[in-house]
């Protein structure tokens, strides 16, 4: 140390010890993992930036109509939106009524009944299920849910639930139940996960005292425990359906690709992820590109709120558990 | 512990840039497009590659929309497409000047998976006009019992299956179905991707194969080579004369016969519905979209040699998979027209 | 049956239900598992490995080049994305700001939960058009945007998971902040931050979208890092969907080989986090 000072020719003070911070290493240490952490920003501004940008002719062209418009047709420079809104909003919905039931049923099991290391195992196993990439899942629902739904399962409630709009119509196995179908199983880990935790978070003597007031093991969970949990059960439904939503490459396998506002859960649909993987390497004007552009706009907002959201519950969640000890 | 470490690491950078640097030494040609010809452009490209090791030419079946699409961008060295660009489309491309250069000719089939059906089925253009407009429903309509008296056809619901991106074979099947129905020339229109009033969309001519393939009642429109490929049925449609063809060598050269004798220089035209009693009314030139000008010098070697090959001896490579090879006086004007490219 | 009985009756139910549910649900892993190890086993064969694909119908082709390709644009995105989250990270823990901090965090979570087919969107308009091809280094730089963030949060998490009295003791000892960092913080939480990133790589190898319109495809070996390229999820994709039995296979062997990889990464990055945790307490 004594030897870089003499390096130094004698300045003032001021600038003598900004020098010696500068050697020390720490400004320089500072700025940059500064620099390295701002680059998150820069990306995440120039990403809203670019897709603004490109959207805009679309915007301008079909403003908040493009919301409420059927047709989608390239040739004739009509587009429009909501066949796409609504087929990733029914299989997302759709998706969530079957895993947020299973799931929370799933996560109450592996927090109030499991043992420990049963219910760290099995949580281990359902965690590994989030990380299959989502062409997999793909792959497997088409050669193997496909035909189940074909032949079993879509005539079967075709047969018993006919009545019901959602029932009818020509069956393909393709479609919304399809989609709806994959997605939810690959939403369970999202919902098992964070309800698990969420669950454990509660504080043992809200269970005791249930108990100890005469309640069965089910009345204490489900009236004491879940509600205690709410926040971030709610949470992982919301992450589950950020998920959901932005699902590309397993939906647009299995969903028919038809944009088409159908009652039916039978019928073939698409949805806004699925039409950008299909058509964005072959939209044939700037304003069909821009029209993608705008729905990936879309989609962006959408994860974005609910993932905030989500998040937000989730801390919620954990402040309470802890405030409350 | 760390100097093992440091060693690991630099030489697995190393081997990414070895990687990456021995490649440069090759020209590496890239080119998008239809689907219609992929067989037989994947073969070309790929025996091409063996006769001149360094050039790679990497085609990418994205469509013929995608071709167009891609090449107006300059994303790609050339294009491929089923369909002729427009003089909008042309006019678009501002660096160069788009040169047509037909490859093969094709036939689109319709192709089902109907059970108990073995047989050919029978088509009319106003048939196929009403199936894939949904105003036919059932396999066992009247309308289709009467163009194919005979035939057991069982009740199921028709499955229509179409393209999901811009594609050259569905803007020849809507060019036919536009000729032969006024209806579906008003409501529907022709283009490579139109608003399908209903069905499943699949990716690429192999996508709407794999489709129909595994759907019981499924019917689709796919190039000749799909359908014999995968061993699928298809059926005859019938032509301005009247008479119903299965598409074939024969029946497609047979459609372009007309043209060939009177091709415009730009090679633009359309063999849709041709006249003649054995033509086959659903083929088409396919094209390879060239710019005229190629600032690369080794591209634009091996550019010009691949199409001097694809016009001589590519030729024999088409009729064994069922596309039928160009007519001898088109060769000649296309033989004329590589010297256009500087 | 009076009240009480009645009572004990659903809840034995209601549990015996959650039990059925934790039964779906893990066991539906255990069938994904089983069918692609069963279809995945029978078709995976040297071929596979070895060949370059082939033209459309023709058998004996393989995904040598996509799995290299897979390889080269995993690893270019890890070389970019690594070293980025990991010193970004290291800013969050040891250097950040009130506000810049929220910031930062913010972002990167917000980025973390960007569909990977929006990201695809960002890399085509920044990289492919002005570069004016297709490139692995679109590709690459679209699953490097995917991994920053997950980098970023875990390095966070897993430095400030260091105790207060390691730092204390080095900056008592005369050592400046960042050589406390460099040499008592990071390698204290290195097991956590090498957990995250691995766990990172393993769920960008798997991303199939942003890949579509960014590094293409190819169907030999890939020419350079501004060239297309083939990789595993694409080939996945276009072989499942054609009408091809050999294609099918493939796609099934790609599938398997694929998910190993990823999961092996799994498995192995949480038992370097399990053992390091128990040395640590020990």
């Amino acid at each position: 140390m004594g030897n870089t000072a003499a390096v130094v020719a004698p300045s003032p003070g001021g600038a003598r010890r900004f020098l010696k911070r500068l050697q020390d290493g720490d400004e320089i240490a500072h700025m940059l993992t500064l620099i390295f952490a701002a680059s998150v920003l820069l990306i995440a501004v120039l990403l809203v930036y670019e897709l603004w940008i490109h959207s805009s002719e679309s915007r301008q062209r079909f403003g908040f109509n493009f919301f409420f418009t059927q047709t989608w047709d390239p040739n004739s420079g009509q587009f429009g939106a909501l066949p796409y809104i609504y087929g990733t909003i029914v299989t997302s919905v759709l998706a969530l009524l079957i895993s947020v039931p299973l799931g929370v049923g799933a996560a109450i099991f592996l927090a109030e009944l499991a043992p420990a290391r049963v219910s760290n195992m099995l949580t281990f196993l359902v965690e590994l299920l989030a990380a299959v990439p989502s062409v997999i899942y793909g792959l497997l629902a088409i050669f193997s849910l496909v035909p189940l739904l074909r032949t079993y399962i879509e005539p079967g409630l075709k047969a018993t639930l006919g009545f019901l709009p959602m029932f009818q119509g020509p069956i393909y196995g393709i479609g919304f139940l399809a989609a709806g179908l994959i997605l939810a199983i690959m939403t369970f880990p999202f919902i098992i996960s964070i309800s698990r935790e969420a669950l454990l978070e509660v504080p043992r003597e809200q269970r005791e005292a249930a108990l100890a007031l005469g309640a069965t093991k089910w009345e204490s969970t489900w009236q004491v425990v879940v509600p205690y949990a709410k926040l971030g059960i709610m949470g992982s439904i919301f992450l589950a359906l950020a998920r959901a939503l932005g699902e590309t490459m397993a939906v647009t396998m299995v969903i028919g690709n038809d944009p088409r506002i159908k009652a039916s859960l039978f019928a073939p649909g698409y949805t806004i992820a699925a039409v950008i993987a299909n058509e964005f390497s072959e939209a044939v004007n700037g304003l069909h590109q821009s029209a993608l552009i705008e729905l990936g706009l879309v989609l962006f907002l959408l994860t974005m709120i609910l993932n905030a959201g989500a998040r937000l519950l989730i801390i919620a969640t954990t402040k309470k558990g802890s405030s409350r000890e | 512990m760390k100097t093992r470490r440091t060693f690991l690491f630099g030489s697995v950078i190393a081997g990414f840039l070895a990687l990456g640097a021995s490649a440069y030494a090759m020209v590496q040609i890239n080119a998008a497009g239809a689907t219609f010809p992929a067989a037989i452009y994947q073969k070309w490209f790929e025996k091409f590659k063996t006769a001149h090791p360094d050039d790679q030419i990497n085609y990418q079946a994205i469509g013929s929309g995608g071709g167009v699409r891609q090449l107006t961008e300059g994303t790609v060295d050339f294009g491929a497409s089923d369909f002729p660009l427009t003089d909008e489309q042309i006019a678009k491309i501002t660096k160069y000047h788009v040169l047509h250069f037909p490859t093969v000719m094709g036939g689109v089939v319709p192709t089902y998976n109907v059970e108990g059906v073995s047989t050919d089925l029978k088509f009319t253009g106003q048939l196929l006009a009403d199936i894939f407009s949904a105003k036919i429903s059932k396999w066992n309509d009247a309308e289709i019992a009467k163009v194919n008296p005979g035939v057991k056809l069982p009740s199921t619901d028709i499955v229509v299956v179409h393209r999901s991106e811009g594609s050259g074979t569905t803007f020849v099947f809507t060019d036919f179905l536009s000729t032969v129905s006024p209806d579906w020339k008003n409501k529907i229109g022709k283009g490579p991707t139109v608003s399908w009033p209903s069905g499943l969309g699949a990716k690429g001519n192999e996508g709407v194969a794999g489709q129909v393939k595994q759907t019981p009642g499924a019917i689709g429109y796919v190039e000749l080579f799909y359908a014999i490929q995968n061993k699928m049925p298809f059926g005859a449609v019938q032509n301005q004369a009247g008479k119903f063809l299965k598409a074939s060598l024969e029946s497609v050269t047979e459609a372009a016969a007309g043209a060939a004798k009177s091709m415009p220089a730009d090679f633009r035209v359309s063999i849709v519905n041709a006249p003649g009693a054995n033509a086959y009314p659903l083929s088409t030139f396919t094209w390879l979209l060239i710019p005229d000008s190629i600032p690369d010098a080794g591209k634009k070697k091996a550019i010009v040699e691949f199409l001097h090959w694809m016009l001589t001896t590519g030729q024999n490579d088409a009729a064994p998979l069922s596309y039928a090879p160009l007519p001898k006086s088109v060769i000649a004007k296309e033989e004329a027209q590589i010297a256009k490219i500087h | 049956m009076n009240r009480t009985a009645r009572r004990k009756l659903i809840s034995n139910i209601m549990m015996a239900l959650t039990g059925v549910c934790t039964f779906l649900t893990v066991s539906t892993l255990f069938l994904i598992l089983g069918y692609l190890l069963w279809n995945g086993g029978t078709s995976v064969d040297w071929n596979f490995f070895t060949k370059l694909p082939k033209s459309p119908g023709e058998t004996g082709g393989g995904m040598a080049n996509a799995i290299v390709g897979s390889a080269q644009i995993i690893g270019l995105a890890a070389l970019i994305g690594v070293p980025i989250g990991f010193i970004g990270g290291v800013y969050l823990a040891e250097f950040g700001g009130k506000t810049m901090s929220f910031l930062v965090r913010y972002t990167a979570d917000l980025l973390n939960g960007v569909p990977s087919i929006v990201i695809g969107i960002f890399a085509w308009t920044v990289v492919v058009v002005p570069m004016k091809s297709f490139s692995a280094l679109a590709g690459a730089l679209s699953l490097a945007v995917m991994l920053i963030p997950i980098g970023l949060r875990s390095t966070e998490q897993f430095m400030l998971s260091v105790p207060l009295p390691l730092r204390e003791g080095a900056l008592a000892l005369g050592a400046s902040k960042w050589k406390t960092i460099a040499t008592v913080v990071v390698p204290a939480a290195i097991r956590g931050i090498l957990t995250g990133m691995i766990l990172g790589v393993a769920r960008i190898a798997g991303e199939t979208a942003p890949l579509l319109f960014t590094a293409l495809n190819n169907q030999y070996w890939s020419a350079g890092f501004n060239q297309p390229v083939a990789t595993l999820p694409v080939m996945i994709y276009y072989r499942a969907i054609s009408p091809y039995e050999d294609w099918h296979r493939q796609a099934w062997a790609a599938g398997l080989v694929l998910l190993a990889m990823v999961l092996v990464a799994n498995i192995a990055a949480r038992l370097i986090l399990s053992r390091g945790a128990g040395a640590q307490r020990g």
